[in-house]
């Protein structure tokens, strides 16, 4: 017995030693961190530009995954323990960050002036990092026939099953008001009106029975792909991957989408601006901008990549005008206003 | 125990059968659905369900070929070491000091030392953070390190304490009375006998640190991601079969350690001429 | 002496009658003491700067206000002089004006925008832009400066929120925690419908819990039973059954239950396979996943000290009760179960205690309408930094937490310190 537990003592500190003699240069500096929104997404971003920025500079890349909000950013500032450089935020996001200084300004020079760029891309905080939409999407393996639009999404009746929706007041709000009747391009004008969001929640309320709520879009593919939803708002880019990679059958519906634009920020404060700084020039390089929609469907910002880009890439993205028919654009400036009251209440009356 | 076996009436025998068989169910519903999980992890498809369409370890390769992976497992070996390291001598002093206080301040002792159990892990996880985020100690190794020694020590200072509660103090004072110093005593009869406490302690506190998550969400940056924390983001992504392969590893760890703390727990019982009750 | 004689006698020491010793004894003792507690220190102390301090550093934030009496000193002074009527004066705006300009270069404004935000919902964006917008044209009026810039600097409300802040003490995130606010004029009055959350979240963290306690009792008590019953080595076979589980990570057991419970999980297959159901049942991201893995993750904490306690039952009691012609089910009901149903509900109360702060379990297995008080603690922490917040429902757990442990202590009586 004596022997036994010697050699059970022994054999745990060898472990422990071997293990620890191997993972000395994993306590270190902070490295250069990024982060993406996960999944096939972060893959893509990882495959098109990271791996490459690595080799090309020697700098040792981190990532990290994030599922959006700007609380998340305040409190990293304001906490005084901000752990990322570069993180890919949504529109509103970026406004409000840049009003409330927790992003760097970026250094335009570096990326070959602001003309370089289409116009919605360009900002002081941030640059451009994909145009995407949001919208819904199925598994046609289960269900040949889906929802053609928000209405019928709505519609359990006729599509048994539970719904997938985004944990958040954002694009759930204006898809309930599609869902209502209300125009795409009238979406932000009512919900403008007090009625118009109490009619968004009441339409809410409907489907509330049969939702289930994500908060990371990586987990969408997932949701179909198991029945756990038999339909589920997404962006396409996620699901045309799985399509490519795991032999999916998902659809999506272009009818009614919001479309919107991703953006780049430093966090105030950062270590390695100049690293940082380095990695979007990186990034918003024609000849390397132009390989991400190889690996996910998505729009670009440098006018000299779009130019390149095979047209073949386009389809699925905002760029081609066929998928701008009964879609809006999001009105970041109505949730730059409206965010923190609305997310107060939309998580208020999700809890309940 | 089997005090009634001789008037088992026919009535009996029914509601002991049925005893059984709700026990056994119970014990199914432990252990099974941890069990269930290891052989998808060995699934040749990408289906969480069974039959299995194949055997294959692509999930394991996954998983050790991923730096996210790899990386989080040095995380985590390096910070549950020093927080042994650190929880166990810290612990161990003070289960030796408890043993010997024989006052009033004992009860009060045993409430500021076992705290930590029994205040929410979240308050202590937000508390820690308040405290360490101005001092830029969040998000660094050793936050995350002194956190989970926090959570850590209640659990040697009782395991500790329990050896020492079969241990006879008059060994110490005879050996002592024929004139061994005290560091003698301490190296050649205190600590032999207490070694497989302070072991099993050790290994409570090791695997308090390796297992934990609610801490480790708040005080770990994208710098110290560890197991734990890798696993959590990997089940908000996707459920995927490298889920369950990294589920079975921790689980077999656990196994290990269980093991082990058992094999102490019986040298223990051994040293102590049986005197120490079981669990 | 009484006291020294009582420690004395329960000391490790035998204690001695010989009254010429007595001296040499206390000195003995005191000695023993002061080693003792030496040896006590280190780690008291550790727990009392890395733990007690910040536990209660957390908890002040809870009826204390920071932000605008620190960032904005001049203004929060000159508020707490404002009797609330009206509008404040001027001299009031002029100040506000000043602080804004310093905040905004000192990069807090929107830390003391962000407290204005949690009392009046848009506050965050006024406050901001209004400082963005500075200085004022020279030679306006600085009151009507600011209205100009946005009417609602023209609003009561607004100043009112301000100075509620501006104070050193505050009822503000309590009263929250309850859901309740105090208006412009001092009254304490329910928040909108729309915002109400806590009372509901307190009581389903409370049902939840109970529900898990009494699931662990259910199952606990005749698992611990029929161990305690078993011959010893049949009995440690099975006590693995309980003691792996207990030792596997909360995380991995969560996990394997997002794993069986999915819609195409192990348990729905199974039920569909033995021709039970024929649509999936949804087992996960609402109250019934919840229910289950909590319990799972829990029922150890119960078994385990029941067993303990069964073990130590006299066998003799119910050979008596049997030998006077009780029958077997009236054996167990009037001598075992007395015997042992203390240590049931000290289990159950145990569990109970442990499921209030239960956050990962929920948070992955839950819906958002299934969530639990730590759940809203961690999203005022990094969600959306709201320490009061945090710090106001952290002091109505931790204070459920700590009466239900005195309960516990009673329940259970003086016992020693075990483990398993």
């Amino acid at each position: 017995m004596k022997k036994t537990a010697m050699i059970s003592v022994c054999a745990m500190a060898c472990f422990v030693a071997t293990g620890l003699g191997g993972c000395t240069d994993s306590v270190r500096q902070r490295d250069l961190t990024i982060v993406g929104w996960g999944g096939s997404s972060q893959r893509a971003h990882r495959d098109a530009y990271w791996t490459s920025f690595v080799v090309d500079t020697g700098i040792t890349l981190q990532e990290d995954v994030w599922h959006g909000g700007i609380g998340v950013l305040r409190t990293k500032i304001q906490a005084g323990a901000a752990d990322w450089d570069i993180v890919q935020v949504e529109t509103e996001e970026l406004i409000l960050g840049c009003e409330e200084g927790l992003f760097e300004p970026i250094n335009w020079q570096m990326l070959g002036g602001r003309e370089a760029f289409i116009e919605p891309s360009v900002h002081d905080c941030g640059v451009g990092a994909m145009v995407w939409s949001q919208l819904f999407g199925y598994d046609a393996d289960r269900m040949p026939e889906g929802p053609r639009n928000w209405a019928q999404f709505w519609d359990v009746q006729r599509f048994p099953g539970r719904r997938g929706l985004r944990r958040t007041p954002k694009y759930t709000l204006e898809f309930a008001l599609m869902a209502d009747g209300v125009e795409p391009a009238d979406v932000y004008s009512v919900l403008r009106t007090p009625q118009g969001v109490d009619r968004a929640f009441r339409k809410l309320d409907e489907l509330k029975p049969y939702t289930v709520w994500w908060s990371s879009i990586s987990q969408v593919p997932d949701l179909l792909a198991s029945g756990q939803v038999a339909v589920s708002m997404t962006s396409p880019g996620r699901l045309l991957v799985a399509n490519r990679e795991e032999g999916r059958n998902f659809r999506v519906v272009w009818d009614g989408n919001i479309y919107a634009v991703d953006y780049w920020v430093i966090l105030k404060g950062s270590p390695r601006k100049a690293q940082a700084m380095q990695l979007i020039a990186h990034m918003k390089q024609p000849q390397n901008e132009v390989r991400l929609p190889q690996f996910i469907p998505t729009g670009l910002s440098n006018r000299e990549a779009i130019a390149m880009l095979d047209p073949a890439l386009k389809r699925d993205t905002p760029s081609n005008p066929e998928n701008l028919r009964h879609a809006v654009e999001l009105d970041a400036q109505f949730w730059v206003e409206n965010s923190d009251a609305l997310t107060r209440r939309f998580n208020a009356w999700a809890a309940r | 125990m089997n005090a009634r076996g001789a008037y088992l009436t026919p009535g009996t025998r029914v509601a002991r059968v049925g005893l059984y068989v709700f026990g056994a169910l119970v014990c199914a519903f432990l252990l099974l659905p941890i069990l269930a999980v290891v052989p998808l992890s060995f699934n040749a498809g990408a289906f969480l369900s069974y039959p299995l369409s194949g055997v294959s370890l692509r999930w394991y390769e996954d998983l050790f070929g991923s730096s996210g992976w790899s990386t989080a497992f040095c995380n985590s070996l390096v910070v549950a070491a020093a927080t042994t390291a650190l929880a166990t001598p810290l612990g161990t002093l003070a289960a030796l000091g408890l043993a010997r206080l024989s006052s009033k301040l004992k009860p009060l002792m045993i409430a500021l030392l076992l705290a930590p159990m029994f205040v929410p892990v979240i308050i202590v996880a937000v508390a820690v953070y308040y405290l360490f985020a101005p001092l830029g100690l969040a998000h660094s190794f050793l936050g995350l390190v002194l956190g989970h020694t926090i959570l850590a020590t209640p659990f040697v200072v009782i395991v500790v304490h329990a050896t020492l509660r079969g241990f006879d103090v008059s060994l110490l004072r005879a050996a002592s009375s024929l004139g061994a110093p005290p560091l003698t005593v301490l190296r050649r009869i205190l600590l032999p006998l207490i070694a497989p406490g302070v072991f099993a302690a050790a290994v409570f506190a090791f695997t308090t640190s390796f297992d934990e998550i609610v801490l480790a969400l708040l005080l770990a940056g994208a710098g110290q991601k560890t197991l734990p924390l890798q696993m959590f983001d990997g089940v908000h992504d996707q459920i995927s079969p490298a889920i369950t392969a990294a589920a079975t590893l921790l689980f077999l760890l656990s196994v290990l350690l269980l093991w082990m703390v058992e094999l102490m727990r019986r040298r223990r019982a051994r040293l102590f001429g049986g005197t120490v009750e079981e669990s | 002496m009484p006291a020294l004689e009582a420690s004395l006698s329960t000391g490790l020491h035998q204690p001695s009658d010989a009254g010429s010793l007595r001296r040499a004894l206390r000195r003995g003792e005191r000695g023993r003491k002061r080693m003792a507690l030496a040896l006590i220190v280190p780690l008291a102390l550790f727990l009392l700067v890395s733990f007690l301090v910040p536990i209660a550093l957390l908890l002040a934030r809870g009826f204390t206000e920071r932000e605008v009496p620190q960032i904005w000193p001049a203004t929060a002074a000159a508020l707490r002089a404002w009797d609330g009527t009206g509008l404040p004066d001027k001299a009031v705006a002029s100040l506000f004006v000043e602080d804004l300009v310093a905040s905004r270069r000192s990069g807090q404004l929107s830390t003391a925008a962000s407290r204005l935000n949690y009392a009046v919902p848009g506050a965050r964006t006024l406050v901001i832009r209004t400082a963005v917008a500075l200085p004022l044209p020279p030679g306006s009026e600085p009151l009507a400066g600011l209205i100009q810039l946005d009417p609602r600097w023209g609003e009561r409300e607004t100043w009112a929120a301000m100075r509620q802040a501006a104070h050193g003490y505050t009822g503000f995130y309590l009263l929250a925690a309850l859901d309740l606010r105090t208006d412009a004029d001092g009254q304490v009055q329910p928040v909108p419908q729309e915002q109400a959350v806590f009372i509901d979240v307190f009581a389903r963290t409370f049902w939840i819990s109970a529900v898990v306690a009494a699931l662990c009792a259910l199952f606990g008590y005749p698992l611990a039973y029929m161990l305690a019953n078993l011959p010893e080595r049949v009995a440690h076979v099975l006590l693995v059954f309980v003691l792996v589980p207990f030792w596997t990570s909360v995380l991995v057991r969560t996990a394997a239950w997002m794993v069986l419970l999915q819609d195409r999980g192990l348990i729905n297959d199974l039920l569909r396979d033995l021709g039970l159901i024929a649509e999936p049942l949804q087992l996960i991201y609402n109250r019934t996943g919840v229910y289950i893995a909590m319990t799972h993750v829990l029922l150890p904490y119960f078994v385990l000290p029941l067993y303990a306690v069964m073990k130590c039952v006299p066998a003799a009691t119910q050979r008596a009760a049997l030998s006077l012609g009780a029958t077997p089910l009236q054996t167990f009901w009037r001598v075992y179960f007395p015997q042992t149903a203390p240590g049931a509900a000290a289990g159950a109360l145990i569990v109970f205690i442990l499921a209030l702060g239960y956050y990962i379990t929920p948070a992955l297995v839950g819906g958002p309408e299934d969530q639990m008080i730590s759940y809203f603690i961690a999203f005022y922490t990094n969600q959306s930094l709201n320490w009061g917040m945090a710090a106001a429902l952290s002091l109505v757990l931790l204070a459920a937490t700590l009466l239900l442990l005195l309960v516990h202590g009673r329940l259970s009586g003086r016992r020693e310190l075990t483990m398993r």
